[in-house]
């Protein structure tokens, strides 16, 4: 039994069947990728794991409970995090705040109105903040204003404000998509220290094959809505019907 | 000091002088000079709305500055304040706290209920939303509530709701031993007495209204500024910053937006309450629309999302209103005197479009000038000065943003 249970999702866009009869088990501690061409269906997957969009059909069970119906917010304090495919932070706010921000979404839960409650008697929201922030090496950063930073950073700060909130699965969008090489081997060497040194669950749609291999345990194939074959990296590479559908009408590995 | 941080306590320290030395600072001129006659402020009326829409606009930029919900309907709450309050001084007594107590609450439940029907969207949508609220406010203030023939007269419409004579004032009395209305009051406190201070050629008026209306402004720009640096204040700018992050990151954005409205809803209607205390009639017209329009202008002209920007432009927007409207042609005539005829009448004749009844005119341009040069408002026309003259000491303006 994976932490989470994908059973028969179909979903309809008007004329468009974006999914149907997907079944997915993502065992507790790997890192699960989904991979697959332009409109297999990948992110509309992903929108049904976090409250965005709701199934026509099937479950998501996420650790024995269904997700479904339920919303982003709530989601979220059952345990999973958001990684968006453009870095979503808050972008007026330095970096130092956007650290803090999930830290108290986890501490106070999704409403608090902590009004009267000064920032210096917070001290233990912001000293984990600080906390998170050496440990992915943005302690300098840490009163820069978030926007003005660049992709690659905003990427970082993005996964550290997941992480900051522990939790069980963590899900991302196609995390390196429009970044430079280095960029994106920074990103790789960081979610792999994360796989190491965290009991983390991580879900990972990609298009990059170089970021897939690198990561994941397991590998799901989706086509035209429909996972072809689930397996391990070193099948998936050489797997013909993989192939076919996907590496042999893009480019090879 | 009362956990503000040292760049805070300063700048509270500084509007608190300055409103409590209002009546010497607005009084520049001595008494009866033709410039006193023009530009000299320190009248109680003029003090106290100065005071009152400074709240206003405070409570209004914990909505707007903070969350970015632009609410095009304050006035509504501005004017509910208001009714609550007189209802107060009709039935109960003139004492002024009870009716601001009440001002408070029944405009906090109008905005609780208006804000959890137009939250349901955001941007454009909201604005129109609010707008249309308070305008059916207004309406229903000034034509269905307010028709003096029926029993359910809440408003008095047209001529606006006062004080009668017949009224019951439970706790105090319906008239004076002299068979006059009775004053608002502070346990006994007239708000209209005054004590005059005649120094030189100088009348400085110290009004019981006016400083018991800026003690009260004062302690609203306390809570703004604590509300600003709490956590809860930070929660409202990442609301305006990215809400699908926030929703993400496991906090429902309803509850915090909806609080930064009733937050603001009260401040509105303490601003209401205080009007009617200090003069108890309350009219439909301050539910307006252009009532309402009026408030965003204020809060832009200061610079919205700072922390005294608000009492800066509430500040500027009633003086100016005042001085441009006293200026009719005769005294345009007496400034223009030394020019010749032909020309002093051309002259008068152009800007006559300008000033008294035209007032609008001025401050319209006056506002497109800040928001194309200055779009930070004033408090930032005050920032850039500071920069330029390279000054070290933090100026009342540079310790605004809020921002750590």
């Amino acid at each position: 039994m994976g932490i989470l249970e994908v059973k028969n999702v179909g979903k309809r866009f008007g004329g468009l069947q974006a999914l149907s009869n997907v079944e997915l088990s993502v065992k507790e501690n790997t890192c699960h990728a989904i991979i697959g061409p332009n409109g297999a269906g990948k992110s509309t997957l992903l929108n049904c794991f976090v409250g965005k969009l709701m199934p026509d059909t099937g479950s998501v069970m996420f650790d024995g409970q269904s997700v479904l119906g339920r919303t982003p917010y709530e989601i979220n304090q059952m345990g999973i995090s958001r990684v968006f495919q453009t870095p979503e932070i808050f972008g007026d706010l330095n970096v130092l705040e956007n650290m803090m921000i999930p830290i108290f979404a986890k501490r106070d839960g999704a409403f608090r109105m902590h009004a009267f409650e000064n920032m210096l008697d917070e001290r233990d929201v912001v000293e984990k903040a600080e906390h998170m922030l050496e440990e992915m090496g943005m302690a300098d950063a840490r009163n820069d204003h978030a926007a003005s930073m660049s992709r690659g950073n905003k990427r970082r700060l993005e996964i550290a404000m997941c992480l900051s909130q522990d939790p069980r699965l963590l899900l991302l969008d196609e995390p390196t998509a429009g970044m430079a090489r280095a960029d994106t081997n920074n990103t790789i060497d960081l979610l792999k220290q994360i796989k190491e040194e965290r009991d983390i669950t991580i879900a990972i749609i990609e298009h990059d094959m170089h970021v897939v291999f690198s990561l994941a345990d397991r590998i799901t194939v989706l086509a035209q809505g429909t996972p072809l074959v689930e397996d391990d990296p070193e099948n998936i590479k050489g797997h013909p019907k993989v192939r076919e559908a996907y590496l042999g009408e893009t480019q090879a590995v | 000091m009362l956990g503000l941080n040292k760049k805070d306590t300063t700048l509270f320290w500084i509007v608190a002088a300055m409103s409590l030395l209002a009546p010497f600072i607005l009084n520049p001129f001595p008494e009866g000079s033709s410039l006193a006659q023009m530009f000299n402020a320190g009248y109680p009326d003029l003090m106290q709305r100065f005071v009152i829409f400074g709240i206003l606009v405070i409570g209004f930029n914990i909505l707007f500055g903070l969350t970015g919900y632009l609410s095009f309907g304050h006035a509504a709450f501005l004017g509910i304040g208001s009714y609550s309050a007189v209802w107060m001084f009709k039935l109960v007594g003139m004492n002024v706290i009870p009716a601001i107590l009440l001002a408070m609450i029944v405009s906090g439940v109008f905005a609780l209920l208006i804000g959890y029907v137009s939250l349901r969207r955001s941007g454009i949508y909201f604005s129109i939303l609010t707008l249309a609220i308070a305008q059916m406010c207004y309406n229903l203030a000034y034509s269905v509530l307010g028709n003096p023939a029926s029993s359910y007269n809440l408003t008095n419409g047209e001529t606006g709701l006062q004080l009668s004579l017949d009224d019951a004032r439970i706790f105090g009395e319906s008239v004076t031993a002299d068979g006059a209305l009775p004053v608002t009051n502070f346990f006994g406190l007239a708000m209209r007495s005054s004590y005059k201070m005649d120094v030189g050629g100088w009348l400085f008026t110290f009004n019981a209204g006016y400083y018991f209306s800026a003690i009260i402004m004062l302690i609203s720009f306390y809570v703004s500024i604590r509300i600003f640096r709490s956590p809860f204040g930070m929660m409202l700018r990442a609301v305006k910053s990215n809400q699908q992050r926030m929703n993400y990151t496991g906090l429902n954005t309803r509850p915090y937006i909806l609080a930064a409205f009733v937050i603001s809803g009260i401040y509105a209607g303490l601003a209401g309450g205080l009007l009617s205390s200090m003069d108890p009639l309350a009219g439909a017209e301050r539910m307006h629309w252009t009532a309402s329009g009026e408030i965003v202008i204020m809060a832009i002209l200061g610079g919205v999302g700072t922390l005294v920007g608000p009492v800066i432009g509430a500040g500027f927007n009633e003086y100016f209103k005042n001085i441009l409207s006293k200026i009719n042609d005769s005294v345009l005539h007496d400034w223009l005197a030394f020019m010749p005829d032909g020309i002093e009448n051309l002259m008068v004749g152009f800007l006559h479009y300008f000033v008294g009844k035209g007032w609008h005119l001025t401050l319209g341009i006056m506002f497109m000038l800040v928001i194309i040069f200055l779009p930070g408002g004033l408090v930032e026309g005050g920032q850039r000065i500071a920069k330029k003259f390279g000054r070290k000491k933090k100026s009342d303006e540079t310790s605004t943003t809020p921002a750590e």
